[in-house]
């Protein structure tokens, strides 16, 4: 009986599975590629809701182009190899205009050759390592000039620090921006056992020996900061440690560039105040916009408490530059669509103008706050002006000779301004 | 009479109105300059608030210290921020009277950046130096050290022979020694002596000191601060090892704590449990939900949310046991079909009532910072409380086990099922509370955690694979297995990482286990008996 | 284990679907592959090329299903880390793809790949010489898993580790592989993996031939190692196999050398493992330690159970079934697949112990009930010699 009830349960939810997709008439659809579950969710959900309150908003105003847009969410579950899979589905069975996704470096590596293949658009919204323009891919997020370089300056020039440890997350965009940053140390004359370098796996939960090595490190008579690249969810049991063994902000601060309001908003904070981090947008700064849009977010997940960060307004702003360069453009094709992007601006929700440049990466404000005891970042700092995103590093040895231009008549990610060469296309 | 009593208060009244209005005229320019001021132009103007009002600004320098100093944006006058029984209310710095009808859009913040609080530290502790408590004025000598000038160093002389706390005159004899030493204008001998009572101290202040004094121009200097290194160096070395085994036997704990629950139900019952993690789990998701519901009484929550743990944790392992693994007796591979199908729906079950974001834990007042034996030496509370409390719970899991009649059952149960169904023993009912205790306990391991790392749907994942690491290599079904297998798998781990890296670390010890399973195939201490085979 | 010898009676049955089994696969294959190249786009029966590439990874997890039912199965050794065999042999092919790259990688580099540009790296590391030749790559693809799971295998059955003691090992195994991977200084490229592969013998890896090809060669290796695995088993081998399966210590004492049985048969099944992952990581286009997780290898063996364990062609089955369920679950239901899975894993454990081929044979039974007396015969035989 009971084999007779699951059989039929079975059939019928097979029946239902292999359902198409009903096929919605006449809409823009907006692919959503960010991870539900597994270890990426905690992050990448806030986007997806990000995304989803964006074209809710864009379909009061009346969609674009006189169509209602659509979203399309799927759910690549941190599993890297089904980004590549989930891309290719919305490329071409939901035939979606435009994705926003992607979070981890390798989730984006994963799926580039899929949207190159297909020539999608897809919007990446996370700070990253640099060191890639694809003609499919517009960088919101911060490049490492745009977070890191001016946050070490910071460190240097406002605090006096002259030792410093690089501590991270054994991946790729630690990897290259301690890089960048050990180059960058080493040319302003900081010397290298001035400089302490640390790897551990993610997820890391026990900081005890770490952090009781910065702390000696730290007490060698020299001013010392920690630049943490730390990823995600070892954050919280680095901080707690941090707390514990007594390493207050004045004695050695730490310069975070993954830690924003919602990694904070999962700890308390009192242990850590005056802690640093670099972004290009924090929820405290105060503007219409930023209030605004503050406002909406908390109505629209209906939880008064929720948080805004800094890739939410890298959503925010690529959502709002597609829109535009879609009504620029007067289709979704991509290629249009590509051109109609570069010069596009639009106004951060820290005030100023963000604009897209030829290489696909944006010009931002770089903003260094400090922790506060609610959980906020209070901006101690602030760059004149925008900084432009770069593509490739002046710092590596390997691509410091590499610009990227996307409009004519170069048309490349990776072009070799010494041997005139464009490499390592698709196309 | 009353007329006389009226006046009197009539004129004490005045009298301190006028005090008041006189003390706030006095206060008025600079305080009123403090709103809204740049961070670079604060620090004179604290300069000057100290030195005209010494002592009695200390309330406001706290206040700011904490970040809780603010202006009226009306009047530029300060208040401080202060929280009262969950309601945020505004009361004068100096006397405490509460400011009435104000409200969060009425004030802006004073914002303080690191520099701000390093100079607050160091004004405070200048100022601390006379406090009443040998504490804290220890403290604040110690603050001081690292930024010795002569005026902090002719305070302290001067304070150094009324002195009467021995903790305090060491402190303060420390900073005059350090003193000593560094002044090139001072003779030899002199100098000589101080560097030789430095090298006494672990101080890290008197370390860099003397790091600086070996590159001195006078030879003698030198020597003398190299041998005083070496000897600060062999007594640093001494506590450094204490320190790493500290380390060991901490992370031993955490192992002991997240292992323990499963070397029941995987080692007494042989259900290969995948949903372990899950109920540590929802033991930290436990504690956080009995923190929202009494947000005032952090430092009690803990007492609270340990049975509470054990409660939610052991129910829902009572459940599981009747829904479930009753029906999978005897087939334990497929148990851990069923329960790895249960933990993902417990996984997802928290992402969808709490989203998948971490939540925030407090940690009591009590559990925080760490125990200073010396300078080089502190250990941090949380973990020395969880060391205490894994201990704690594996020993009265011990006694359960060996004096209870439940355990009695559990024991014959797992020993030889048939007989002692045979002697009357309810199997099924037995097996739901070895169950249940098993998860319980792994409840009260989440509250443990919940101190330490994130509370996120995959705090359970991070720990079952070394779970079952420490219970296999620990030899199934014996406690003191786990128990030894935990620590000496906590300590290999600490003693390793310094040299290889953690993940390295984490590798060495991976492989060992595999190796040292082929040589002893039941673990550690291997179960005996007519059961075992 | 008494219930495992239930299993057998299922198990008995499936050499007569071997040639249906074969004959569907292959055909199935062909009229998909034909259906994506020749018909136009906008036919109704028109197959996209999202489809094929999609079908080659289940034939891909079909195929590691297959590795783990014969040690699983057949010889009741649950591995919870044969994701460390498939990931090795993927590897092997990903290093191939990245040699074939060569100069059209971002910086440039005619011999080293980019992420070891990027990490500064001077020389290729002595694992990857050779790797640019395929034969070579293909050899390394079966020779490692082979050779790890030879050692692994060879200390564990000598010391007669086994049950549960032996599942987490495995695991262990592949746990220590995984983080060993994520290592860069490992020099497989840590967390990234291999990816940005453009071609494989000179065949463009984007071009739909060149897909339709990937899936062809999978079904038909897939067919292959599914008749031979059925012939091995059905062998004399095979009936040690399952002698030492259901009694260890009786087939010892009878004098065989069981361990030597189970070594091989181990190493044969990660060997297929390997075989798996070679075709799977041109098909996805990414390989990265993610692929040795231990919560992939406990899905495998979800897999097996699902369609039935000790089948073969349960294992396939389940792999397909499950992971279509898995890719139609993450469109439909984001937001509570994981409930969907995990219901599916709970109610299958219970309800179906012998997976979907076991509740096939049930019906199958049920219309011809003497089939069912007989297998009730063994039953309680088998049941009598497990005390």
């Amino acid at each position: 009986m009971k084999i007779k009830t699951l059989v039929s349960a079975i059939a019928l939810s097979g029946a239902t599975l292999i359902a198409l997709p009903s096929m919605a008439a006449d809409t823009i659809k907006v692919g959503v590629l960010h991870s539900l579950s597994g270890t990426m969710a905690i992050s990448e959900t806030t986007l997806k809701d990000t995304v989803l309150m964006m074209v809710e908003e864009q379909n009061k105003k009346g969609g674009l182009l006189g169509k209602k847009l659509e979203a399309v969410v799927v759910d690549p579950a941190s599993n890297w190899p089904l980004f590549a899979e989930k891309g290719r589905e919305l490329l071409t069975q939901e035939k979606v205009d435009v994705i926003f996704g992607s979070w981890t470096s390798v989730s984006r590596k994963s799926v580039l050759p899929v949207l190159e293949e297909l020539n999608g658009l897809m919007f990446y919204p996370v700070q990253y390592e640099g060191e890639e323009s694809s003609k499919n891919v517009f960088y919101t997020g911060a490049a490492p000039n745009q977070q890191a370089i001016p946050a070490v300056d910071y460190l240097m020039n406002d605090l006096g620090v002259e030792r410093f440890v690089l501590a991270g997350t054994d991946y790729v965009y630690p990897r290259t921006t301690n890089k960048i940053l050990e180059a960058y140390l080493k040319a302003k004359g900081v010397a290298a056992q001035d400089i302490m370098i640390n790897y551990t796996p993610f997820g890391h939960s026990d900081w005890q020996s770490i952090v009781s090595d910065v702390k000696k490190f730290g007490g060698e008579g020299k001013k010392t900061a920690v630049v943490s690249t730390i990823n995600g969810d070892a954050n919280v049991p680095f901080y707690k440690e941090l707390g514990n063994q007594g390493i207050s902000a004045e004695d050695i601060p730490v310069v975070a560039f993954s830690v924003g309001e919602e990694e904070l908003s999962g700890l308390d904070t009192t242990p850590l105040v005056g802690h640093l981090a670099a972004w290009n947008y924090f929820q405290s700064v105060e503007s219409d916009a930023n209030d605004e849009f503050i406002t909406q977010w908390k109505a629209f997940t209906k939880d008064s408490n929720r948080v805004t960060n800094d890739p939410m307004e890298a959503t925010y702003i690529g959502f709002k530059m597609w829109a535009n360069a879609v009504t620029d453009a007067g289709t979704t094709d991509v290629d249009a669509v590509e051109q109609a992007m570069i010069g596009q601006e639009t106004e951060n929700l820290t005030g100023g103008i963000a604009v897209m440049n030829k290489n696909h990466h944006l010009s931002k404000p770089v903003l260094i706050g400090e922790i506060q005891d609610d959980g906020q970042f209070e901006v101690v700092w602030e760059t004149d002006g925008v900084v432009a995103g770069d593509a490739w590093s002046d710092f590596l040895p390997g691509s410091k000779d590499l610009i990227s231009d996307w409009t004519a008549p170069i048309k490349c990610g990776n072009y070799n301004t010494k041997t005139k060469a464009c490499s390592g296309q698709n196309y | 009479m009353r007329h006389l009593i009226a006046l009197c208060c009539c004129l004490f009244g005045l009298l301190s109105f006028s005090v008041q209005a006189a003390e706030s005229s006095q206060q008025d320019p600079f305080l009123t300059e403090l709103a809204g001021a740049k961070f670079k132009d604060m620090v004179p103007i604290l300069d000057q608030l100290a030195e005209i009002q010494g002592e009695a600004i200390l309330p406001l320098f706290h206040t700011l210290l904490g970040g809780d100093l603010y202006y009226i944006k009306a009047d530029k006058s300060l208040v401080g921020q202060f929280d009262e029984q969950g309601a945020t209310v505004y009361k004068d710095v100096f006397n405490q009277t509460l400011v009435p009808n104000l409200s969060k859009r009425d004030v802006k913040k004073i914002r303080v950046n690191n520099t701000l609080r390093g100079y607050l530290r160091n004004a405070i502790a200048q100022i601390q130096l006379t406090a009443k408590s040998p504490k804290v004025r220890e403290s604040a000598v110690r603050e001081l050290l690292s930024k010795l000038d002569a005026d902090t160093v002719a305070l302290i002389e001067s304070l150094y022979a009324k002195e009467t706390n021995n903790k305090v005159k060491e402190a303060m004899g420390l900073a005059l020694s350090m003193h000593t030493a560094s002044s090139t204008e001072l003779t030899l001998p002199n100098r000589l002596v101080a560097i030789e009572r430095l090298s006494s101290s672990l101080e890290g202040d008197a370390r860099n000191l003397l790091t600086t004094l070996t590159k001195d121009e006078n030879p003698a200097i030198v020597k003398a601060a190299t041998s005083a290194l070496e000897k600060i160096a062999q007594r640093a070395n001494r506590f450094a090892f204490i320190d790493q085994l500290f380390f060991g036997l901490s992370l031993g704990s955490v192992l002991l704590l997240a292992s323990i629950g499963l070397a029941i139900t995987f080692g007494v019952m042989g259900v290969i449990n995948m949903a372990h993690g899950e109920m540590i789990m929802l033991g930290a998701y436990t504690t956080y939900v009995v923190q929202l519901m009494m947000p005032n009484y952090i430092d009690y929550s803990i007492w609270v949310a340990i049975p509470a743990a054990f409660l939610v944790s052991g129910l829902m392992g009572i459940l599981i046991e009747r829904l479930v693994i009753r029906h999978l007796h005897g087939r334990p591979l497929e148990t851990l079909l069923a329960t790895f199908g249960i933990s993902l729906i417990l996984q997802q079950l928290v992402r969808s009532i709490f989203s998948p974001l971490n939540r925030q834990v407090s940690t009591p007042s009590w559990m925080s910072g760490s125990w200073e034996i010396n300078p080089v030496l502190s250990l941090t509370l949380n973990r020395l409380y969880i060391l205490a409390f894994a201990l704690l719970v594996f020993f009265a899991l011990v006694i359960v086990l060996r004096k209870t009649s439940l355990g009695l059952n559990v024991r014959a149960v797992s020993q030889n099922r048939n007989m002692a169904k045979a002697m009357g023993v309810k199997t099924h009912w037995v097996d739901a509370m070895t169950f249940g205790l098993g998860s319980g306990i792994a409840g009260i391991a989440g509250v443990a955690l919940s101190q330490l790392t994130n509370v996120g749907p995959n705090l359970g994942q991070a720990y079952i694979i070394d779970s079952f690491m420490v219970v296999v290599f620990g030899g199934v079904g014996n406690l003191l297995g786990t128990l030894v297998a935990a620590f000496s798998l906590g300590i290999a781990t600490k003693f390793l990482e310094p040299t290889t890296g953690a993940v390295l670390a984490a590798i060495i010890v991976l492989v060992f286990i595999i190796l040292f399973i082929q040589k002893r195939p039941k673990g550690l201490f291997p179960q005996k008996g007519r059961a075992a085979e | 284990m008494t219930r495992l010898t239930e299993w057998f009676s299922a198990g008995r049955s499936s050499g007569k679907h071997t040639l249906p089994f074969v004959v569907i696969l292959l055909v199935v294959s062909l009229l998909a592959s034909g259906a994506n190249l020749l018909l136009p786009e906008d036919s109704a029966l028109y197959v996209s090329t999202y489809t094929i590439t999609l079908l080659g990874k289940y034939l891909c997890y079909a195929m590691l299903a297959l590795a783990v039912d014969i040690i699983w199965g057949y010889c009741g050794i649950l591995s919870l880390g044969h994701g460390a065999f498939f990931a090795l042999g993927g590897y092997a092919m990903g290093m191939y793809l990245m040699r074939q790259i060569g100069d059209r990688g971002v910086y440039g580099d005619p011999l080293l790949p980019d992420f070891m540009v990027f990490l500064d790296w001077k020389e290729l590391p002595w694992f990857w010489l050779g790797m640019d030749n395929f034969g070579f790559a293909m050899l390394m693809a079966v020779v490692v898993p082979g050779l790890l799971a030879f050692v692994f295998g060879w200390l564990a059955f000598r010391s007669r580790v086994t049950g549960v003691y032996l599942s987490i090992m495995t695991q262990a195994l592949t746990y220590a592989l995984l983080l060993a991977f994520f290592r860069n200084e490992m020099g497989f490229g840590g967390n990234n993996g291999l990816t940005d592969f453009k071609e494989i013998l000179g065949f463009d890896l984007q071009a739909d031939s060149t897909r339709v090809s990937l899936f062809m060669i999978t079904a038909f290796l897939l067919a292959v190692l599914f008749v031979v695995s059925q012939r091995i088993l059905s062998s004399r081998f095979g009936k040690v196999v399952l002698a030492i399966r259901d009694a260890e210590a009786r087939s010892r004492f009878i004098g065989y050398r069981t361990d030597r049985y189970k070594v091989w048969l181990f190493v044969y099944s990660a060997v297929i493992a390997g075989i798996a992952g070679a075709l799977y990581v041109p098909q996805v286009g990414i390989i990265n330690p993610g692929e040795f997780s231990p919560i992939n290898s406990i899905e495998m063996v979800i897999w097996v159970a699902v369609g039935g364990r000790g089948t073969l062609i349960g294992a396939v089955i389940g792999a397909i079934l499950v992971n279509y369920a898995k890719t139609r679950f993450t469109a439909i239901l984001p937001d509570a697949w994981l409930f969907a899975l995990g219901a599916m894993f709970v109610l299958v454990t219970l309800y179906l112990p012998k997976g979907l081929m076991g509740l096939y044979a049930q019906m199958m039974a049920k219309r011809r009930p003497r089939i069912l007396e007989e297998s009730a015969v063994k039953e309680s035989a088998t049941k009598e010699s497990e005390v």
